[in-house]
């Protein structure tokens, strides 16, 4: 296979949804009073996510984001925190399970219901070296998550 | 057309290669003399008694003497071979540096440079309590010569800096600092010549540093392979960086002597094959001559820069393309240079997006990453059009704002 990529590749990576989620973030911002805060970097690009977590019990009941960074990750973080308010712990590993299979390529996340816009992300799979970009946020939620544990 | 020489070029006739400033393709030449000398010379170089060792040895050492020659040093034990410049940098702040660097001493490198030619320093004057000092750029990114001359003392020990900025292709001018550092320091000179020694005439012997970096796999030769260059007196005295086989004198239970220069800074089995693929590297460059590799380079640049600085919301870093190497970073309104490097992809053009390793540089910039294409002998004008076109392209999904 020759390098390069098509133009449907380029199509599917780019979805309509992806690109409003990076024009217009959700729940771009900072939290007043988090329970857990953290900021991690991506070391290949230099881009950065802040993550503000509340938590409600064993339950997220708000989050936000910040930093800055490309289509991909700032799509991938806004519609992560779209998906995982209000679900707790248990529900969130799971979703995040299966997203990285998504990643990864594995057909029968991309059929899973749960994990609703994200799966506009499947995109990605074909281009791995964007596969760290749309991980980004899901990384920071996991460290938030373990800080206040 | 130079895009014959190069097999994956001519196995990817669509392929826009202008990513030449991460590394080099690498043409036919060179394939065939790492091919050549496993199939006719391999065996250790300086151990065996045999026939074939002996060719193994002189391969290596005549390698040395045209690499040499190539780079302007007429002293060719001067030239170590070292796995690249990273290497090579490292070889003088982990040797010369820890030997001569003390507590309240000053280290200088500058806000263009690489991370490569900033880490070891940085951790150097950590570790020994020495002052690092950066030196600051002009508005148009090259080194402000004024903040140099004002950061210079005699507690300076090492001015490090780079020949040509990796990040938006700034060429410094090395006389004038080396005029500045001589001047107010009893400093050594450090430069950074991945970007140089690639892509214009260096000599070594009146570029007035006292080392010099290098790496083979971005001027055409195989990765893995590269050297630095430094003055004997300097080398001579400096003890080793790594220990080992092949570099010692005699090894007593109690002390080891060291062997002389330049086997004294290669211990272990050396990467005769890829030193001798780097030679069919500088020999491939001397036949096209340096002279040509530059203007060619120069006129490409030129006409990248007139097609994008035309494009509405693209920015283009760094000093005027006159004043610059093979290198065009730039950045399009909101768009990020991740994503149009994704983009281009699409198109068949291969860019660098991120930080290039400079860090503290983009810090100075205030972006967070750019978009780098890159030129080398076997790009033409139809890679710009590429270019050009793929850049239109990623407007055009992503509907250009401006930043």
């Amino acid at each position: 296979m020759p390098p390069g990529r098509s133009a449907a590749e380029i199509g599917a990576l780019y979805q309509e949804m992806i690109l409003d989620h990076y024009r217009r973030p959700r729940n771009k911002g900072t939290l007043e009073n988090p329970d857990a805060s953290v900021e991690i970097k991506n070391p290949l690009c230099g881009d950065e996510i802040g993550l503000q977590v509340a938590f409600d019990g064993d339950s997220v009941s708000d989050l936000k984001f910040s930093g800055r960074g490309c289509s991909i990750s700032q799509a991938s973080a806004s519609m992560m925190t779209q998906l995982v308010k209000g679900k707790s712990a248990e529900e969130i590993d799971s979703i995040k399970k299966q997203f990285r299979d998504l990643m990864m390529g594995v057909s029968s996340a991309a059929d899973d219901p749960r994990l609703g816009s994200l799966r506009a992300l499947s995109g990605v799979a074909r281009f791995p070296a964007r596969i760290k970009c749309a991980l980004l946020a899901w990384n920071a939620l996991e460290s938030a998550l373990a800080e206040r544990a | 057309m130079l895009r014959a020489d190069f097999p994956l070029l001519v196995k990817n006739p669509g392929l826009h290669y202008l990513d030449s400033a991460a590394t080099s393709q690498k043409p036919q030449v060179v394939l065939d003399a790492l091919r050549d000398f496993y199939e006719t010379a391999n065996a250790n170089p300086h151990r065996g008694a045999y026939a074939l060792s002996v060719r193994a040895t002189e391969c290596y050492h005549q390698a040395r003497v045209r690499i040499a020659q190539f780079l302007g040093v007429r002293d060719s034990d001067c030239l170590i071979f070292t796995r690249g410049t990273t290497e090579g940098l490292n070889l003088v702040a982990g040797s010369w540096g820890y030997a001569n660097v003390s507590n309240g001493d000053e280290i200088v490198v500058t806000a263009l440079d690489h991370h490569a030619n900033f880490v070891p320093w940085q951790v150097l004057a950590i570790r020994k309590g020495a002052k690092f000092r950066i030196c600051e750029l002009t508005s148009d990114g090259k080194i402000d010569l004024d903040f140099l001359s004002g950061l210079l003392n005699r507690r300076t020990k090492v001015v490090a800096f780079n020949h040509v900025s990796n990040a938006i292709g700034t060429i410094n001018p090395v006389a004038e600092v080396a005029r500045l550092v001589r001047e107010k320091t009893d400093a050594i000179l450090v430069c950074d010549g991945a970007q140089s020694a690639p892509h214009f005439p260096v000599s070594f012997d009146s570029l007035g540093v006292d080392f010099y970096a290098f790496s083979g796999h971005k001027m055409l030769g195989p990765m893995g392979i590269g050297g630095l260059i430094g003055k004997r007196e300097m080398l001579e005295e400096m003890p080793p960086f790594q220990t080992g086989g092949d570099m010692i004198e005699f090894v007593h239970d109690d002390r080891t002597t060291w062997n002389v220069l330049p086997h004294k800074f290669e211990a272990g089995t050396p990467n005769a094959a890829n030193a001798v693929g780097l030679a069919a590297a500088v020999e491939y460059l001397d036949n096209i001559g340096m002279d040509r590799v530059l203007s060619h380079e120069r006129a490409l640049m030129s006409a990248a820069q007139k097609r994008l600085a035309a494009i509405d919301g693209l920015h283009i870093y760094g000093p005027p393309p006159s004043e610059r190497s093979g290198v065009l970073s730039f950045t399009l309104g909101d768009v990020h240079p991740h994503d149009i490097a994704t983009i281009l992809d699409g198109e068949g053009v291969c860019i660098r997006a991120g930080h290039h390793c400079a860090q503290p540089l983009m810090r100075r910039l205030d972006v967070m990453a750019t978009a780098r294409a890159s030129f080398y002998v076997y790009n033409d004008e139809s890679d710009i059009d590429a270019l050009v076109a793929g850049i239109l392209k990623a407007r055009e999904i992503f509907g250009y704002v401006p930043a």
